[in-house]
């Protein structure tokens, strides 16, 4: 699963500072990362550690100031900003703690909107929705609006709009961090499901119980990893 | 992004915040529905004095003696300055004249009028039967003067309203003699109120037949000749025709003028479609009102889903497509606004004129596109900047904001 040359994320001496009124903030600080298909891992540290920020890059939401990138063995550090969000809108899918829904759209339109911003034609769109919608278990809950569903429900509609392009990476921003454990787990579940079937999985969290599902555990503190560490087995909770 | 999937995101975008695009559009509409009455109003206005000239007889071509402009030297200035009168055999030379339908000559003094032992003093119309057709007017009561040879003219006399009553009071005064100066004329008929003519009422006139005044004043000249043209169209060239055969019977002088009301028309004309342009140009400010009030509210609205952008963003969507969804929204809120507005407008006009029958207060069309396009114009212009910032929002911070 390892193969060096069938490597999906590179990163390699990854700087990125921010100027914070006088003050300089090193976000990272030569980060060097390989990431192959299919991996699950979680990446923690305190507040501050800088895993948001490397999720970002990550998801092409960010540039780095040194290093490069590359993503499937292209590298993206030199793409325009046009072709980053073809690459976002293709290869990469976002879950967010807040879910962060569009609350006047129904859940099949939220699941739909990527389709629609990457200009697929309606008839697709509509296949590949209700096939999510039903991969999903909300085939019931398609027209209804993020406020009329519960927390799980709304992280599972996000999971499906960041699924339905069919992404290489699934970046979780601390996907539970706003739900109760039950139905934390069910979404950790379905995560991990998702995984099984191929999608490479990289979750930023605070929870120690979370992190120590994934197969590979990350650990960040001030903008460097301190530690990568593989377990043979993933263990469970 | 495909247009129609843009243009359905704005619109459900719009709708998600119905109050705030409720008055919007309402803001919105009141600048193009007072773009669309006061061009109305103004239109109108003009519509109606036109109307109400040409009810006067706007193919008339007017003649009176003697130059009211001045030309060039002119041999014949030398030899003669006195103007030659205008006489009835011009009046009905004229009549020959191709594309004239009707001429009328006219005779005006002043006199006095007596009969049943009460004498007043009136105005003496002296002119033919035509006269009615010319000048559109009508008879109360009786008939018009009979129709007759220009040379020579019957006894009869048609009363103005005002004399009918000062002398008569409610008795019928049709048959009864009036005694005008030292003749004894038979009323035939009296004009309906309220008629204008010449400058003046027609309800203190007394019409008798041309020959008769001629007779009575002991004169034959003229004091005006209207001619009739076919149509409004033949109008130039009656009057250069008439002014030709004048000058060819006043050996070769030009010693009349010719007048047409269709001058004064277009004067008027242009008068009140250059105010008509003034109001739709206050009306206009308006608009531009609800165009920085169209920005602020793409401000605000892109405040509120900053993110919402920083979502879009991160699912694929480009700076482009962000910029035009913000773009089309407030277009889409203009269009709708101005929409709503020609509709209000029109209303307004029609109530208007359901209020006041006689007014013709419709919109003209190119003030409506007018309305239309600079509300398109100013959703599209101050549509820009909000959609610039949406579009240039950082997608992490964005995203963070909740």
């Amino acid at each position: 699963m390892s193969d060096a040359s069938q490597s999906l994320i590179t990163l390699s001496g990854i700087s990125r500072t921010f100027q914070l009124g006088d003050s300089t903030v090193h976000a990272l600080r030569n980060v060097d990362l390989h990431v192959s298909p299919g991996e699950y891992i979680a990446v923690m540290g305190p507040s501050g550690s800088g895993k948001s920020t490397l999720l970002n890059l990550l998801g092409l939401l960010d540039r780095p100031d040194i290093g490069t990138y590359q993503l499937e063995s292209r590298d993206v550090t030199t793409l325009n900003p046009d072709e980053l969000a073809k690459v976002r809108s293709e290869r990469i899918g976002f879950i967010f703690q807040s879910f962060h829904l569009v609350p006047r759209l129904t859940a099949a339109a939220n699941i739909e909107l990527p389709l629609t911003l990457a200009g697929v034609p309606a008839a697709e769109r509509a296949k590949r929705v209700a096939q999510a919608l039903q991969e999903y278990g909300l085939t019931d809950r398609a027209q209804h609006r993020p406020n009329e569903l519960s927390g799980g429900q709304r992280q599972r509609v996000a999971i499906a709009r960041a699924t339905v392009q069919r992404p290489a990476v699934l970046l979780a921003d601390e996907p539970t961090g706003n739900l109760d454990r039950v139905t934390g787990e069910e979404v950790v579940r379905l995560l991990e499901a998702l995984n099984a079937q191929g999608t490479t999985l990289i979750v930023v969290t605070h929870d120690p119980a979370l992190g120590a599902r994934a197969r590979r555990q990350i650990r960040m503190e001030d903008g460097s990893i301190v530690s990568d560490t593989t377990n043979a087995q993933a263990s469970s909770t | 992004m495909k247009l129609t999937d843009t243009l359905r995101y704005a619109s459900d975008a719009a709708t998600g915040t119905p109050l705030r695009t409720g008055l919007l559009m309402l803001a919105m509409s009141i600048g193009v529905a007072a773009v669309v009455i006061l061009t109305a109003l103004g239109d109108g206005a003009r519509r109606y004095v036109v109307g109400e000239f040409s009810a006067i007889g706007s193919n008339l071509v007017i003649v009176l003696p003697g130059r009211s402009e001045t030309r060039g030297f002119n041999p014949a200035n030398l030899v003669t300055s006195t103007p030659r009168d205008l006489t009835v055999n011009d009046a009905s030379a004229l009549l020959r004249l191709p594309s004239v339908t009707r001429i009328s000559p006219i005779l005006i003094a002043t006199t006095e009028v007596n009969a049943a032992g009460k004498l007043r003093e009136a105005m003496l119309l002296g002119t033919n039967d035509e006269y009615i057709h010319v000048r559109q007017q009508k008879v109360a009561l009786g008939r018009f003067l009979s129709k007759s040879d220009l040379g020579n003219g019957g006894a009869e006399v048609v009363l103005g309203a005002v004399i009918r009553r000062d002398i008569f009071g409610s008795e019928n005064p049709l048959g009864k003699t009036v005694r005008i100066g030292d003749r004894r004329l038979r009323v035939v008929g009296v004009l309906a109120e309220g008629g204008q003519g010449m400058g003046m009422t027609t309800d203190e006139l007394l019409i008798v037949p041309i020959a008769t005044a001629q007779a009575m004043l002991n004169t034959n000249t003229l004091f005006r000749i209207l001619v009739e043209a076919r149509s409004r169209e033949q109008i130039g060239e009656v009057k250069a025709n008439v002014l030709k055969m004048l000058t060819q019977r006043h050996e070769g002088e030009e010693d009349v003028t010719v007048i047409t009301q269709d001058a004064v028309l277009k004067t008027f004309d242009k008068i009140l479609n250059v105010l008509t342009l003034g109001v739709a140009g206050i009306a206009a400010i308006s608009l531009a009102v609800a165009g920085i009030l169209v920005m602020n509210v793409m401000l605000v609205s892109v405040t509120q889903r900053t993110a919402e952008v920083g979502l879009l963003k991160a699912l694929g969507a480009t700076s482009a497509a962000v910029r035009q969804l913000f773009m089309a929204e407030a277009l889409l809120l203009s269009l709708s606004g101005g929409l709503l507005g020609t509709g209000l407008g029109y209303l307004g006009a029609a109530v208007l004129r359901h209020v006041y029958p006689t007014f013709p207060a419709y919109p003209p069309l190119w003030a409506v596109l007018a309305g239309l396009g600079t509300s398109l114009l100013s959703g599209l212009i101050f549509g820009v900047m909000p959609a610039r910032r949406a579009a240039q929002l950082d997608p992490i911070q964005a995203l963070s904001k909740r």
